[in-house]
């Protein structure tokens, strides 16, 4: 057998090889941005030196062909080098403003569309569904496409009152993440046990632990030691799942998808906020998921036509209250949306604070 | 030529519509690509019978336990695989550049490699912040991971270990950037790879790096060491720019979009002759009349006047970092954000990097001896509460920690006269 190769342990690469020679320069001396158009950004250093940024919404499952067309755009339209931010989109920087407009124009001819800056409803964050993932109920590519293709408008104009940013996740450990408006999978049946495989597939004490309500105990079925769930307490949570495939929780008809809304990362006005439930049942109906996109766009006119310039989501709901908001979206109210996990009762109304 | 492509007539329906279809994409790739043809054919699977069709294993690269995602398929008639070319479809996790720079070179050179070695599809990036080199058979894993490792690159974080990291664009493009993002993260994750590539930790571990409180890398949430930039002296101020936001705007707009939305009221417009020029009051004049002040004393750093008036308002001089600890996802005990436990630490000098450094190190390894198996950070401070959290990594309380004190007296505290002698002790040093 041949030696094998000892890995060079050499971490996180430094950056600065592939850094615009202008942002390299300027490193740390940025001093006013503006947003001259949809998908264009401006900055200026306190050298005096500029550099536009045109920003463009890819698939992130990218193959050859479209890696080398963004490459070949970023040598023959912009400066020979991009950046991608955390949602997939590529940026291109240019330090002549000339080149802003034939950037534009060859992103999309190549079919990128150009946007997702400012009030823009951004490329969604999301995770890798039936294409890669191991415990999917959903597929993710999928679902963002059909939905980016329903939001292209709002991704490149940017009319929206503040910035949106959605995200999907195929199961409910979201990691899509917080966002606007989160698309999540929301199981409703406890999970469906082989116990033919359980013994040798599952380290037992493990699956047991892992179940946040303890509804999971060892037990002997037909003669073989598996696992048994009290379906009372079962919240149908698919944590059990990953360390024991044979509790299989997806279920074609009964995963249905939810709707969170107003989660908000950063700090600015309010501190950060998690997403809110609003909406479930929906079903699994790949390819397009149309019902999904219908809540989904119903949600986003309310607010761009009802919120206030700079109100984030949770900052528009804050304002006009939570009655409000399934007033005006339409969306049914619910015993599922009154919180009964630990620390529930700080998100109850404990004042005489009613809006009429 | 590759092998016949397979019906896919859900799929076939993601091609059409403005936004880039990565359906199409796998069918490029399908004309000289066997493995692209079977993962089109079990995709379409799932997508028909709604159902994922991998099952995870253990694949690795030689000195390293972790950073490949298995595939394997479990799509299989009579004990073989029905897409026989994608049985194995492995992920590498790569870390890339942070701020996620690229020359048009490095794009080239990655896309050929891994149709070198593997599917050629390639995700820009992971939620983690990855570059997922996806579809690998097992045997190409250890190749493929050679010739990106001569690259200069390294394999991130899966399962029980320190993930790969995130920072926002920071100081190569945002005047609101507070600190060097990429040196803190290269510092921080560079000097801890034995944890990331060997995994031994009781569950994952994150750090995230923003330049500022807009936290575009969703460190608060995301990570379980959220280190946010920030100043302690006041907003700068540009009178040129601010008297542009105004000749634009208005006062309207001024008052309703930036006076108005201030959180903790700590803006307002003043006439020019009566405006203070007290200490902790910053002060721009807007027109020939009218000046916005700021209370910088009571300024919380949300970042959002900035936001609105670019470049007329920017981040101070006296620039830090806050650290928040404790972030993560739902998993099990519900979302919880990071709680701050370092309100500001310089980060300018080799010393103040190396002190950043220490502390991290000291956390992973509070959370390396004290987390439960498969507990997260954020989960062990709920279960052993704040201040045990402090004490074991050597931090002294701060009421900037807190929302507010503690509503309830079922507290035991006959150690009250040593606290308020620390406390004082403290705001005497």
């Amino acid at each position: 057998m041949a030696e094998m190769r000892q890995p060079i342990e050499c971490g996180v690469p430094d950056a600065k090889p592939y850094m615009h020679p202008t942002m390299l320069k300027n490193y740390g001396k940025w001093v006013y941005h503006s947003h001259p158009k949809p998908g264009v950004l401006y900055h200026r250093a306190e050298s005096g030196d500029e550099i536009w940024t045109v920003k463009a919404g890819t698939q992130r499952q990218m193959d050859g062909y479209t890696i080398r067309k963004l490459a070949d755009i970023a040598d023959q339209y912009a400066e020979g080098f991009v950046r991608f931010t955390t949602r997939s989109n590529i940026e291109y920087m240019v330090t002549d403003e000339k080149k802003v407009e034939p950037l534009i124009k060859a992103l999309f001819d190549s079919g990128f569309p150009v946007g997702g800056t400012a009030n823009s409803v951004s490329m969604i964050s999301h995770t890798q569904g039936f294409l890669h993932c191991d415990i999917p109920g959903t597929d993710a590519s999928g679902v963002v496409k059909a939905l980016m293709d329903d939001l292209y408008e709002e991704f490149i104009k940017c009319e929206m009152p503040n910035r949106v940013k959605l995200s999907t996740s195929c199961c409910e450990i979201n990691c899509g993440g917080q966002a606007d408006i989160a698309i999540i999978m929301q199981h409703t049946k406890p999970p469906k046990i082989n116990h033919d495989l359980v013994a040798n597939v599952c380290e037992r004490p493990t699956v047991v632990a892992r179940c946040p309500v303890a509804a999971i105990r060892p037990a002997l079925v037909n003669g073989k030691p598996s696992l048994e769930v009290d379906e009372k307490k079962c919240i149908c949570c698919g944590a059990c799942y990953p360390p024991c495939p044979p509790m299989q929780i997806n279920d074609p008809e009964h995963s249905k998808i939810a709707i969170w809304v107003g989660g908000k990362n950063s700090n600015a006005r309010s501190r950060p906020t998690f997403h809110k439930l609003v909406a479930s049942g929906l079903p699994n109906n790949a390819p397009r998921w149309p019902e999904v996109g219908e809540v989904v766009k119903k949600i986003l006119n309310v607010y761009k036509a009802d919120a206030r310039p700079w109100e984030r989501m949770t900052d528009w709901i804050e304002r006009i209250g939570w009655p409000r908001f399934f007033e005006k979206t339409g969306l049914p109210f619910t015993k599922y949306h009154i919180d009964d996990w630990k620390g529930h009762r700080r998100t109850l109304n404990a004042s005489a604070h009613i809006r009429f | 030529m590759a092998k016949k492509m397979h019906d896919t007539p859900m799929l076939d329906q993601l091609e059409s519509g403005p936004w880039p279809s990565f359906v199409t994409g796998l069918k490029r790739m399908a004309k000289n690509n066997d493995m692209a043809v079977d993962l089109l054919g079990q995709l379409e699977a799932s997508y028909r019978d709604l159902k994922g069709y991998w099952k995870g294993g253990t694949v690795g690269v030689f000195g390293y336990g972790g950073g490949v995602i298995p595939r394997f398929t479990e799509l299989k008639k009579d004990d073989k695989p029905v897409f026989p070319d994608a049985a194995e479809f492995h992920t590498l996790r790569i870390q890339p550049p942070p701020g996620m720079h690229y020359s048009s070179k490095l794009l080239r050179d990655m896309s050929t490699l891994w149709e070198k070695h593997g599917s050629g599809l390639i995700a820009f990036h992971g939620q983690s912040g990855d570059i997922m080199f996806q579809g690998c058979t097992t045997a190409n894993v250890q190749p493929a991971f050679d010739e990106l490792n001569e690259m200069g690159f390294d394999m991130g974080g899966a399962g029980p270990a320190l993930r790969t990291s995130m920072s926002c664009v920071g100081a190569a493009r945002c005047e609101m950037s507070c600190f060097d993002e990429a040196r803190a993260l290269r510092t921080v994750i560079n000097n801890n790879l034995d944890d990331m590539h060997r995994p031994a930790l009781p569950y994952k571990f994150k750090f995230k790096f923003s330049g500022c409180p807009n936290d575009c890398v969703n460190s608060i949430q995301r990570s379980d060491m959220a280190t946010i930039g920030t100043w302690r002296d006041n907003i700068q101020v540009n009178e040129k720019l601010a008297k542009e936001y105004f000749a634009t705007h208005g006062m309207d707009k001024l008052m309703t979009d930036v006076v108005g939305l201030c959180p903790t009221k700590a803006l307002s417009v003043k006439k020019i002759s009566e405006a203070s020029k007290a200490e902790g009051i910053s002060s721009v004049a807007v027109n020939d009349t009218h000046a916005l002040q700021i209370e910088n004393h009571n300024c919380v750093r949300c970042m959002h006047c900035l936001n609105v008036m670019p470049g007329a308002l920017l981040p101070g001089k006296d620039r830090g970092v806050s650290i928040l600890i404790g972030g993560k996802s739902v998993l099990k005990i519900g979302a919880t954000m990071g709680t701050m436990v370092i309100p500001f630490m310089k980060l300018e000098s080799d010393e103040d990097y190396e002190k950043l450094n220490e502390l991290a190190r000291n956390v992973i390894d509070f959370f390396a001896e004290n987390a439960l198996e498969h507990e997260r950070t954020g989960e062990m401070i709920d279960r052993i509460g704040l201040v045990n959290f402090l004490d074991g990594v050597g931090i002294e309380v701060d009421p900037n920690m807190i929302l507010e004190p503690r509503s309830n007296p079922y507290a035991r505290m006959d150690g009250w006269d040593e606290e308020v002698e620390k406390w004082n002790e403290r705001q005497a040093g």
